[in-house]
């Protein structure tokens, strides 16, 4: 055979060029995602005119012209407004959440008993996080934990009366104590509560049914307040004379119904959802209606309509600061009610609490929406089309 | 044989208490004579606790007089009014601030919505922050900072802002010209009405020739020129008998004008814009269920992105948007409500001061819920029909 001189083939794969200096780096992402066209151009500009006429204003007010300590309004307000800050001057007053942080966290629970709602917090955050992290084992006896005990738990140091604790009434909680509880409360119930009407509303029998749908769709149709209203006034009539209820408990009875109706209508579409031939394989199984539902069904319908339960928890969260309604402070409510302190009156107060609260507001309801978007990631078994 | 006659023997239905439909109708006896019993319970303890109370019941109180006054009347109302105007002036505002925020909530929701979508990394970062702050504070918050962040805050009347078109803004509301209706202005009314008309009948008279001949007629500009075009011709024909009355400023307060209430101006304001945060998440969804496929089909077909837009992909992504839409009308509906916390007399407002001065607790919680499903119903029929406009028109 005839040598060929091979001399010439290249031995090794020629290096990449790098890519053309128009599709690389900031400028070509600039000229993508800001300048393509003059349509986009044009908003580019209105969109860096908004942030310019926005953020250094926000920042300037919210931390460098802000005041973060101080004994009583004179640090917030101007010369004019009787204060020792310069004419013209606009910053938030954080001296405010400051000195009634404690207000804002317990209302007026009593000062030296205030260990006891944050013994709870530590004891709900300690049972609550292995529970929320997959990996950590014994989920079921948590859940007991969380569910069982906890709220005896918390209901016997919250209230006290018994062990030696002094009693406190609940007229004397507030804060983001009532938010927290009425809500962690309210889930608990709301949950299994909104399954059995679910469950009722697609049972065969007629009167249930009936019974259900009334409930859920009468629930649904008015406003929340009105739910209030109906339970903080009208209770005390239905009950026999004498027999009074708890504000507390009303406004925890009046959210969890609210609630349940919502969660109802979550559920039902999950139950809806799950394809006839798993109600059927469950039946020709011979398992009983509760062992159909409990070990087939359920598990799967529940882990369908995952957002929509966090998102009716995300609702509920947000509709607990409608019971300042009934009088009752929880962290809205108390915010709202500082702002007639005279001590602290100013023109930068309200917005400054405000926005302190709806920052706490934020993170919960935050968490919680991106606490659902993970779970539902990691339960996603295809089944969705 | 045995097993033979084992056979032949009727089947063994077990224990009746087995069977499903008698162990239903027992449930379902079980249930209804509990209901019975508490509802009985109830009644009772009702009846009881009102004679104890010396509270009358019926709807007679209705024809009272109210003796409270309201601060946003839309119609004539005293406190020598009757309690039964009272609740519906309440009724009118809550159906003012639910109309006016559903417009500005939709028009919001859909351009923050569609913002989020867009190439552009500025603006859809902007969207997302206004989506992700608003869907996670209470509406009640968002209020209280409209009310007592802002508003109250403005500058007394005497060094009112002063914005365009002569209108005002200071502690007291929003100001601006009030139109003044002269002799002969129901000319120009009758000419919109007509106007509208006019447009409706081109339009299904340019569909039906663009259906027969594939020609197009420019149906929008004639439209705006009828509705508009109209009433201005009408306008100066009747001799401009329209004027404009307005705000002046005086010492302490401004006079003339129309003034909007800082009440209803936070409502308005907050409910638009923390409905419109649920409506854009709505809208976005709705534009990303169209599959890609239907851009590029539509393209390939030769269509220009504008016609693509609203012929192709506007048309699916309403499908999807319009349900979940109207429930987010019937919650800012429902938030209405929250009108009471500071102080504008909605429906709840009203009816909950009337429930106050009469004691009449049971009439008056059904009245509000009475009302608000009706409000509730109106609106999901409205929307049923658009919504059965839009749906697919399948075999």
């Amino acid at each position: 055979m005839q040598e060929h001189d091979m001399s010439w083939v290249r031995t090794e794969m020629a290096l990449a060029e790098p890519a053309p200096a128009s599709v690389r780096g900031l400028g070509a992402w600039v000229r993508q995602n800001l300048i393509g066209s003059v349509g986009d151009a044009i908003l580019t500009v209105i969109g860096i005119a908004l942030v310019i006429m926005i953020l250094p204003q926000v920042i300037n007010w919210a931390f460098i012209n802000a005041q973060w300590t101080g004994p009583d309004r004179t640090v917030c307000a101007t010369v004019a407004q009787g204060g020792i800050q310069p004419d013209g001057w606009s910053g938030a007053c954080w001296a405010f959440v400051n000195a009634k942080f404690g207000q804002f966290m317990f209302g007026t629970y009593p000062v030296e008993e205030r260990w006891r709602p944050i013994l709870v917090a530590i004891l709900f955050v300690a049972l609550l996080v292995p529970m929320l992290v997959p990996r950590v084992p014994r989920k079921g006896l948590n859940a007991i934990l969380l569910f069982l005990v906890l709220p005896i738990v918390s209901f016997v140091l919250l209230i006290g009366g018994m062990f030696g604790l002094p009693h406190v009434e609940t007229s004397r909680w507030g804060g983001l104590l009532v938010t927290l509880s009425l809500s962690f409360v309210g889930i608990a119930v709301s949950l299994p509560l909104g399954t059995v009407l679910a469950l009722g509303r697609r049972s065969k029998m007629p009167i249930v049914k009936m019974l259900c749908i009334i409930f859920i769709e009468a629930v649904r149709g008015i406003p929340l307040i009105t739910v209030l209203f109906f339970v903080s006034v009208m209770l005390p009539l239905f009950l026999p004379a004498g027999v009074s209820f708890d504000k507390y408990l009303r406004a925890l009875i009046g959210v969890s119904l609210f609630a349940a109706a919502y969660m109802a209508e979550v559920v039902r579409g999950g139950l809806q959802a799950i394809p006839k031939g798993q109600y059927e394989g469950a039946d020709s199984l011979g398992l009983g209606y509760w062992q159909k539902m409990g070990l087939i069904v359920l598990p799967q319908a529940l882990k369908l309509v995952i957002p929509g339960i966090v998102n009716t928890f995300i609702g509920m969260f947000k509709d607990t600061s409608l019971v300042i309604i009934i009088s009752m402070f929880d962290l809205l409510g108390v915010v709202k009610q500082n702002f007639s302190d005279a001590n602290w009156a100013t023109p930068q107060t309200a917005r400054s609490g405000l926005i302190f609260a709806a920052f706490v507001f934020w993170l919960f309801c935050f968490g919680m929406s991106r606490y659902s978007m993970y779970t539902e990631r990691r339960l996603d078994t295809g089944h969705k089309r | 044989m045995a097993s033979q006659e084992v056979l032949r023997e009727e089947p063994s239905r077990g224990s009746f208490i087995n069977d499903p439909r008698v162990r239903g109708i027992f449930y379902q006896a079980v249930v209804v004579i509990v209901l019975v019993v508490s509802v009985w319970w109830i009644v009772q303890n009702v009846i009881d606790n009102l004679q104890r109370l010396h509270i009358a019941s019926g709807f007679g109180f209705l024809n009272g007089r109210a003796g409270f006054d309201i601060s946003d009347t839309p119609i004539a109302y005293t406190s020598d009014s009757t309690y039964g105007r009272a609740i519906i002036v309440g009724l009118i505002n809550t159906i003012i601030v639910a109309v006016a925020g559903i417009i500005t909530a939709t028009l919001i929701g859909f351009i923050v919505g569609i913002g989020r979508l867009s190439k552009n990394w500025l603006i859809s970062k902007i969207c997302t922050v206004y989506v992700e702050i608003f869907r996670n504070i209470p509406p009640l918050l968002v209020i209280f900072f409209w009310y007592s962040g802002v508003l109250a805050v403005l500058p007394a009347p005497r060094d009112s802002y002063n914005l365009p078109f002569g209108s005002y803004l200071n502690q007291r509301g929003f100001y601006f010209p009030r139109p003044v209706w002269g002799e002969g202005s129901w000319l120009i009314l009758v000419a919109f009405v007509v106007g509208i008309a006019m447009a409706w009948f081109v339009a299904r008279k340019a569909r039906q020739r663009q259906m027969a001949t594939g020609q197009q007629f420019p149906v929008f500009w004639t439209s705006v020129a009828l509705i508009v075009g109209l009433p201005l011709l009408a306008y100066a024909l009747s001799g401009f008998p329209l004027s404009f009355d307005f705000p002046k400023q005086s010492t302490f307060n401004l006079t003339g004008g129309f003034q909007v209430k800082p009440e209803f101006l936070s409502l308005y304001l907050a409910l638009s814009c923390y409905t419109a945060a649920f409506i854009a998440e709505i809208v976005r969804a709705g534009i990303r269920g169209v599959s890609k496929g239907q851009t590029e089909a539509a393209a390939a077909l030769g269509l220009r992105s504008g016609s693509i837009l609203r012929l192709v992909v506007v048309p699916q992504a309403m499908r999807i948007v319009i349900p979940p839409l109207t429930s987010q009308y019937l919650n800012l509906t429902k938030n209405s409500s929250l009108a009471i916390a500071i102080g504008y007399p909605d429906l709840t407002a009203t009816a909950g001061t009337v429930l106050n001065q009469t004691g009449q607790a049971v009439e008056g919680v059904l009245i509000m819920m009475v009302a608000y499903l009706i409000l509730s119903l109106v609106t999901s029929a409205v929307m049923n029909v658009v919504n059965a406009r839009m749906a697919l028109v399948e075999r």
